[in-house]
């Protein structure tokens, strides 16, 4: 049981490199609280991995320190860490049974005998390994071997820190969203520290109590799902969270006005004039934005999507392509129709950064 | 990754030296002269001479006999590779009749000591007129060398996915054509570690080697033999001899290094 | 596997079918052929039904004698020289380096005693034990042992051993090091987060992973320990007696020496049996259990 805390974390793989771009992992600080869920979300490549791996101990930061509540950890190996981890592939123990499996790392560390079953057929009840408790693990199939894997980093109760590396990779998709929920419930009855890494939003966003998004070795935005789709601090947030993402346009602009192929947009609030230079970008979800027969920003319908629950359009505004959803009960017949932006959701990006402004 | 730790590099250092000692040893000897050799036990050369190496480079006979090994060596790998080939591709991906009782049969002859077919193999390559020829070592070699090719292929083959043979066939490539522009580039590999254990194990046998030659195709190893017997116990000659064997070993190796590990563990059994 | 079945599969299988039987079953006719007959001067031969084979394996004969004690010998050999080699091999590998450039120097230098025909690894061994210009011999001396290859009984059998042992330790280091190699750094990773010392990561990761192997390679190994003939050929003759008397040197002896064909016949094709039902028999037990430890 403890909290994490990330000082001034940042890795290179080149040692002593200076070079921004030699950064697999930029400059970090945060708090991870116990009892809290976290995901690392981000396209490969994004320094994930490295995050997880300096928390497990396989990688010591080139600069910055790793608290585990306020011990510093930043050099201690892996077995010294307190942690669990759970692999992309199975890791299973061949020559033992289930049972035997899931107790191991309670074995090691001397726990005593009752107290080991008693923990095993808990952590087996609720991943539904109990039929199995006294099968060979070999004999298994993947999904069962992840299974056991899942339940050998669940099994202690006093780590510090659980830690998921892309742990449902090898899981059939149709069970994927079962140990999901299951990995939710098990959260919330064991009271955890948990820090799972994922490239998939839906692992995450449904997962997670806050998502670290990261991208290129920086972390772009640090927030629960509910904030990550609200008020997406980076337009990668915005792009990668949602589907589909959010719609980004170019725009001048000025105080409260920007406008956008030759339309003005008011906007809610307003906005120093940016740096000359910078890229300026309006970004909207197509959640926020819909679509009407007449009235609002003239756009061109390009095509309508009905996905059941709701209808998206594809509508082109100026060079801009974005989406745009269509309410209830309106019919789009012709080629032009109008666009409404709800003004509060509606952000300002220089420099891909959200910039808050002022109120009116 | 488990860390190296202190004790592991120091047992890896003791194997390695006690590896290399009887190695160095012959190396020692080969660089000093008998009378040296005799005077007493030295750890190293004093007085380093290459003279016996300069002798069998002008001596037809050890010149003529490397080549003879170099040279059945060489034909009994490209036999064994090549008919192991095709071989190898059809205990892969085919069933056929009696295709488990074949290849258990071949892998029997593994288990021939050459010392049972010593005595008919010579009575065989002399009723042929083969005997005392290189094409009867390289022939003899096969017999275990074609089954050792077969079965590390095979494993090799494993590892070339189906649709790949498939895929061929469907874009109208012949099986020929298929099997020497597609299938033979894709296990390069396996090919070259192959030919490499090909190559061990006809260069390291000896005796069906020596039964199968008289004075024409004598292989190097024996002319080391039979020269001792001969001249009394010419240590010098016989350890510059020595070493001169492991040096085709030692540059075929070289190429494989990184694959060697990997021939037999592919293995089926 | 559903493999297809077809049969003109036949046809890419007959080279090597052509091949094969070309050198072994000419060759073998001619063992079977002289085990049966006797032979009364120059090329007379008449038929001797099993004669030759009772004579053999009855240890009461002269030959049937001398058949069981180098049989008995090899079996020996063969077990001791397995308990040193495969444990050692193993450390090794567990020992080698995993990355950066020394790997494949270091392989080079395992492999190197595999690479040297077999009567010159006899030879350097023939210098090396030797106690007046041998390291070897003179330090075993040096050291107050006993030690006399060519003499004394004791020292030749554990001369042929260490010989055996230095030659093919490294097949099993190789063949050991490519099972290591095939573990995932997950599992070490995993092992040491569980908490696992060394040993448990040897017992329950390493070594159910080199299974494989590990059967390929003691199968590899008695086949050719069983059939070793070169190296006490050159060091030890097979003596001194006959303390290093394999089957295989019996044989030639036999064979080459005596010109006793029909006995030398009738024993290359026992000699073979055994081979092949050893082999066999432990082929079956090793992937038997691997069956049931699925279970």
């Amino acid at each position: 049981m403890a909290r994490i805390t990330l000082d001034g974390i940042a890795h290179s793989y080149n040692p002593g490199s200076t070079s921004e771009a030699d950064f697999a992992l930029k400059r970090l600080d945060h708090v991870w609280e116990q009892g809290r869920a976290y995901a690392l979300l981000g396209p490969s490549g994004c320094g994930k991995t490295t995050l997880l791996n300096i928390i497990s101990g396989l990688v010591v930061p080139s600069s910055g320190r790793l608290l585990f509540d306020d011990r510093d950890v930043t050099h201690l190996p892996t077995e010294q860490r307190n942690i669990a981890q759970v692999f992309q592939f199975p890791v299973v123990y061949d020559t033992m049974t289930v049972a035997q499996n899931l107790a191991f790392p309670l074995k090691n560390r001397g726990v005593a005998r009752g107290a080991i079953d008693a923990r095993v057929a808990e952590i087996a009840a609720m991943l539904g390994l109990t039929p199995e408790l006294h099968r060979r693990a070999r004999s298994l199939t993947a999904d069962a071997k992840q299974k056991i894997s899942l339940g050998r980093g669940l099994v202690r109760s006093d780590v510090a820190a659980v830690l998921f590396d892309e742990p449902l990779t090898v899981i059939d998709p149709a069970l994927k969203w079962e140990l999901r929920s299951k990995l939710k419930a098990i959260h919330r009855a064991l009271d955890l520290l948990m820090v799972y890494v994922t490239h998939d939003q839906v692992e995450a966003l449904t997962f997670a109590d806050e998502v670290v998004v990261m991208k290129d070795g920086r972390v772009l935005q640090i927030a629960t799902p509910a904030e990550l789709f609200e008020q997406p601090e980076h337009t990668f947030v915005g792009y990668f969270i949602g589907s589909p993402g959010m719609n980004l346009v170019e725009a001048q602009v000025d105080g409260h006005l920007a406008r956008v192929a030759d339309q003005t947009i008011e906007l809610g609030r307003r906005y120093a004039a940016p740096a000359p230079g910078s890229s300026v970008r309006l970004g909207f979800r197509p959640d926020y934005a819909s679509l009407v027969p007449a009235g609002g920003i003239p756009v061109r319908v390009r095509r309508i999507e009905d996905l059941g629950r709701r209808r998206l359009a594809r509508v082109a505004l100026g060079e801009n392509d974005i989406f745009a959803t269509i309410p209830h009960g309106v019919s789009i017949e012709r080629e032009e129709a109008g666009l409404l932006i709800e003004q509060d959701r509606l952000f300002v990006y220089v420099d891909e950064q959200r910039v808050a402004g002022q109120a009116r | 990754m488990t860390r190296t730790g202190v004790l592991p590099r120091i047992g890896l250092a003791i194997y390695l030296l006690a590896l290399m000692l009887p190695i160095y040893w012959l190396v020692n000897m080969s660089l000093r002269s008998n009378e040296d050799i005799m005077s007493g036990l030295s750890l190293w050369p004093h007085h380093p001479s290459l003279g016996r190496y300069f002798f069998i480079f002008n001596d037809s006979t050890w010149v003529h006999a490397f080549g003879v090994s170099l040279t059945y060596v060489a034909i009994n790998t490209v036999i064994s590779v090549t008919v192991a080939l095709p071989a190898a591709y059809a205990f892969n991906r085919y069933r056929f009749v009696g295709d488990k009782h074949l290849f258990f049969w071949l892998l029997t002859n593994l288990m021939a000591p050459a010392s049972v077919y010593a005595m008919p193999f010579f009575n065989l390559y002399y009723a042929i007129g083969l005997f005392d020829t290189v094409w009867a070592v390289a022939l003899a070699h096969c017999l275990f060398n074609i089954p050792v090719a077969v079965w590390i292929l095979e494993g090799f083959v494993s590892g070339v996915p189906r649709e790949i043979d498939e895929t061929a066939a469907i874009d109208g490539y012949s099986f020929p054509r298929f099997f020497i522009r597609i299938f033979l580039p894709l296990i390069a590999n396996g090919i070259g570690v192959t030919a490499f254990f090909c190559f061990m194990f006809s260069w390291v046998e000896q005796l069906l080697a020596t039964t199968l030659t008289a004075t024409n195709a004598l292989p190097f190893a024996a002319v080391m033999t039979r020269s001792y017997s001969a001249a009394g116990m010419d240590w010098s000659l016989l350890a510059a001899a020595g070493v001169l064997t492991m040096i085709p070993g030692a540059v075929v190796i070289w190429f494989v290094r990184h694959h060697i590990a990997k021939g037999f563990a592919l293995g089926r059994v | 596997m559903d493999k297809p079945l077809n049969n003109r599969a036949w046809l890419l299988v007959a080279p090597v079918l052509l091949f094969v039987l070309f050198s072994a079953l000419l060759p073998m006719m001619t063992v079977v052929n002289y085990s049966v007959q006797d032979q009364m001067g120059e090329n007379h031969f008449f038929w001797n039904g099993d004669a030759w084979f009772r004579d053999l394996l009855n240890p009461a004969t002269e030959v049937g004698a001398r058949f069981a004690g180098a049989l008995v010998r090899n079996l020996a050999f063969s077990v001791t020289a397995l308990l040193i080699e495969v444990p050692l091999g193993i450390a090794v590998a567990l020992c080698l380096p995993r990355k950066g450039w020394t790997v494949g120097a270091t392989l080079v230098v395992i492999a190197l005693p595999m690479l040297i025909p077999w009567n010159v690894v006899g030879t350097i061994w023939q210098i090396f034990a030797r106690q007046d210009i041998g390291l070897f011999g003179a330090a075993l001396t040096g050291l107050g042992l006993h030690y006399n290859d060519t003499q004394d009984p004791v020292s030749a059998w554990c001369t042929i051993v260490i010989i055996d042992v230095w030659h093919w330790t490294p097949l099993v280091v190789l063949l050991s090091y490519a099972g290591l190699r095939a573990i995932p750094d997950a599992f070490y990773q995993a092992a040491r987060i569980d908490g696992a010392g060394r040993w448990a990561v040897f017992i329950n990761i390493e070594l159910p992973k080199l299974h494989k192997v590990l059967v390929i390679a003691i199968l590899l190994r008695f086949m050719q320990t069983f059939m070793i003939y070169t190296e006490p050929f050159v060091v030890t003759g097979g003596g001194p007696g006959n303390a290093t008397t394999f089957l295989s040197i019996d044989l030639v002896k036999i064979a080459l020496g005596q010109v006793d064909l029909g006995n030398a016949a009738s024993m290359s094709l026992i000699y073979n049996l055994i081979t092949i039902t050893l082999s066999w028999i432990f082929f079956t037990i090793m992937t038997q259990l691997d069956r049931r430890r699925e279970e």
